[in-house]
């Protein structure tokens, strides 16, 4: 039987990869789970309550973003609106070009992967240079992030160093101190030389308009101070009602995403700078990207909006650590990644429709998620969707015999019968393809079919004991 | 997968779902199951025609036949009984998966008044019954892997406590417990690498906790767990808490 992409995939990994991967969400889980539960007496109801308001929200985008672009245009911020990925990139690229900007320095954002920012502004003679030390790695490597925190989660350091060797960046060193402080020594530099900084947002509030962008490295902030014009490209799920939210939002962000009990840096923006302001950017822009999103809300899948980004369903989930995150070709891999990126295809869904196969739907996923996404039951609805819209899945095995026989008592007993063939017939010889791929390294156990079913009867006779 | 809304029991008669893998190989955990419920005073119904839960086309995403088999179920296993099921996995199909996909059909308020009255097998016994410990004695240690669609439910907790409650028994915990055994129905044949790797996984932990015996309340994995390590040529004594219980009883 053929086999799904995925697991083909898995197959091929090296196992310095895996490793990497493997160790990297294993430990990112635990420290996450002690750090919660060290924390909070009952984490679960926070999950559930922050589950809650998103939920609420993304059921009332219709009126949350007109009254986020009004806040945010109060507070002096330019609003611009992204149907697509391609609109989103040309309004970055219209900002930086009436202000004959040509260097960008940008802390990482999800959203910009998504749009393919990078390549586009390229194209256009336009530096834009990643800050963010992970993002950093793989800009230099012309590499993809494998996971959404961490994005060179695949990588191990003598990987890095070697890199960083080829690149100028000093001698092969692999000690982690001296890695970043030459890329600390190479980004300071730019920021200065920098005529924007980029970001995406973390969450907004819809009360006050504030923007709030979370970092370890304090590369957002160095973004905002050196540059006089700040771009920030926000998905349109982003929105929080009030500032007391994210007391909520903030302590389950860092917790599930690097088991912190605050991220380090903390950047909330209300805007450009005010008149008697010291520093601050000139101007603030803010980009509202659909890409697809709103075929997500429309769709019986809309829970998944609900995505803070923290990665802590990657780390726990058994599939993405054997598989790591280029398995799932795309922007967002992992379980969350499984449900969002065949979505935001919109009517290209059968590209990825492979993805919501990738589980074994352990639920390790909602158990964690500081949303309480029910991720297993979207993973279904999608298969569901996957079947009825006929895109073939190899691997998958057919179950129209099966149903046929499972809905005839007479038809499942006679198969009963008959599976006794499978203790004396080799594998080879049985037309089942699903037994074959299980006995590539898996013993099947003695086939008994019916035996319980003639036990009971025995038993139930008269006379012959019970 | 919380089992919400569900109807309290009465009375001790039960309607068995053995389970299509019990039907077809594991026998011994169907009767064991049997012998359990009865040494608690149930009478015991076990309706010929059943087949299965339905969930192998659920997960494959064929809704539409896994409903016919789900209308079928919830014929077979007509009345108001208590239906006991030795899976949490065949469970959670009955009590959870069967609704999401019954969602828009018409006929869901029927689905919904099996769902209400299916039962784990540990869940029925602790939570159903009031039953929390077991007599007998197991001079040994014991692995309990939590099979993933007990998650959120009481059965973990409930088989833990019977199983612990036998005397002599020592329960063993072994790393990375939350993990999934790699099993998960077609996933097992659909991603044969991903998950015999996690299954090895398992094993190893397993292993490293040096228990007599390992007890789930799944045959899905123990089938998948202990085909991999008698590939291996290195066989797992493993058995569901059904057998353990029924053999410690023995013991008594």
């Amino acid at each position: 039987m053929k086999t799904q992409q995925i697991d083909q995939f898995a197959a091929g990994v090296s196992e310095e990869t895996r490793h990497a991967v493997y160790d990297g969400s294993k430990v990112g889980h635990e420290k996450r789970t002690k750090v919660l539960f060290d924390h909070f007496g009952a984490p679960d109801r926070l999950r559930r309550l922050a589950g809650e308001i998103k939920q609420h929200v993304i059921e009332n985008l219709d009126t949350y973003l007109p009254a986020v672009e009004a806040r945010l245009a109060a507070n002096g911020v330019k609003v611009h609106w992204a149907s697509t990925a391609q609109a989103a990139c040309e309004a970055v690229h219209s900002i930086l070009k009436a202000r004959g900007a040509t260097r960008l320095v940008k802390a990482k954002t999800m959203v910009s992967e998504e749009i393919e920012l990078d390549a586009y502004l390229r194209e256009r003679g336009i530096e834009s240079l990643e800050t963010d030390l992970g993002e950093f790695i793989v800009q230099l490597d012309h590499d993809h992030p494998s996971h959404i925190v961490k994005p060179i989660i695949h990588k191990n350091r003598a990987q890095i160093a070697a890199l960083f060797e080829k690149n100028g960046l000093g001698a092969y060193n692999d000690d982690p101190a001296t890695i970043t402080q030459r890329a600390r020594q190479f980004l300071r530099h730019k920021y200065l030389e920098a005529d924007a900084g980029l970001t995406g947002a973390n969450f907004v509030v819809a009360e006050s308009g504030r923007m709030v962008v979370v970092t370890n490295e304090g590369n957002a902030r160095f973004c905002l101070a050196a540059t006089r014009c700040h771009i920030a490209l926000v998905g349109i799920e982003k929105i929080l009602p009030s500032d007391g939210d994210l007391a909520l939002f903030l302590n389950l962000l860092a917790r599930s995403a690097t088991a912190q009990q605050l991220t380090v840096y903390n950047e909330f923006i209300l805007g450009p700078r005010a008149p008697g302001q010291p520093d601050g950017p000139d101007e603030t822009h803010v980009i509202l990207v659909d890409n697809g999103r709103t075929d997500v809300l429309a769709s019986d899948c809309r829970d998944i909006l609900r995505c803070i980004r923290c990665g802590a369903c990657l780390n726990v989930c058994p599939v993405y650590r054997q598989a790591g995150g280029h398995a799932y070709r795309s922007v967002y891999p992992g379980p969350v990644g499984a449900v969002l990126s065949p979505l935001l295809l919109g009517k290209r869904f059968p590209e990825k429709a492979d993805l919501p196969k990738a589980s074994s739907l352990c639920g390790a996923c909602n158990e964690v998620c500081p949303v309480d996404i029910p991720i297993p039951d979207l993973l279904l609805r999608l298969r569901d969707k996957a079947h009825t819209e006929g895109v073939p899945s190899p691997g998958t095995p057919p179950m129209g015999a099966w149903a046929l026989m499972a809905t005839r008592p007479v038809a499942w007993r006679a198969a009963l019968a008959g599976g006794h063939l499978l203790n004396h017939l080799p594998t080879s010889l049985i037309p089942v393809p699903a037994l074959r791929a299980w006995e590539q390294s898996r013993e099947l156990p003695p086939w008994r079919g019916g035996a319980f079913r003639a036990w009971l009867k025995m038993r139930r006779k008269p006379g012959t004991g019970t | 997968m919380l089992h919400s809304g569900r109807t309290p029991v009465v009375g001790r008669r039960v309607q068995l779902m053995a389970t299509c893998l019990c039907d077809a190989f594991h026998d011994d955990v169907a009767a064991a199951t049997v012998e359990v419920l009865e040494r608690l005073g149930c009478e015991v119904i076990f309706p010929e025609g059943q087949t299965c839960c339905g969930q192998p086309a659920f997960n494959s995403g064929d809704w539409p036949s896994s409903r016919k088999v789900v209308r079928h179920t919830a014929q077979v296993f007509a009345g108001s009984d208590p239906v006991v099921v030795p899976s949490g996995s065949c469970a959670a199909m009955v009590f959870h998966g069967s609704l999401l996909e019954f969602e828009r059909e018409e006929d869901l308020p029927a689905i919904e008044a099996l769902a209400h009255r299916t039962w784990e097998l540990g869940d029925y016994i602790v939570n159903g019954l009031g039953i929390t410990t077991w007599p007998g004695r197991f001079d040994g240690a014991v692995a309990l892997h939590r099979s993933c669609h007990t998650r959120g439910t009481a059965s973990s907790d409930a088989v833990a406590l019977l199983v612990g409650s036998v005397a002599a028994a020592r329960l063993v915990e072994f790393g990375e417990g939350e993990q999934c055994c790699g099993f998960g129905g077609t996933f097992s044949v659909g991603f044969p690498h991903i998950s015999s790797a996690m299954g090895d996984l398992k094993l190893e932990h397993v292993r490293a906790a040096h228990p007599d015996v390992l007890v789930s309340g799944d045959m899905g994995c123990l089938m998948h767990l202990g085909g991999l390590a008698a590939r291996e040529g290195a066989p797992l004594k493993a058995m569901h808490f059904a057998q353990f219980l029924r053999d410690a009883a023995l013991r008594a």
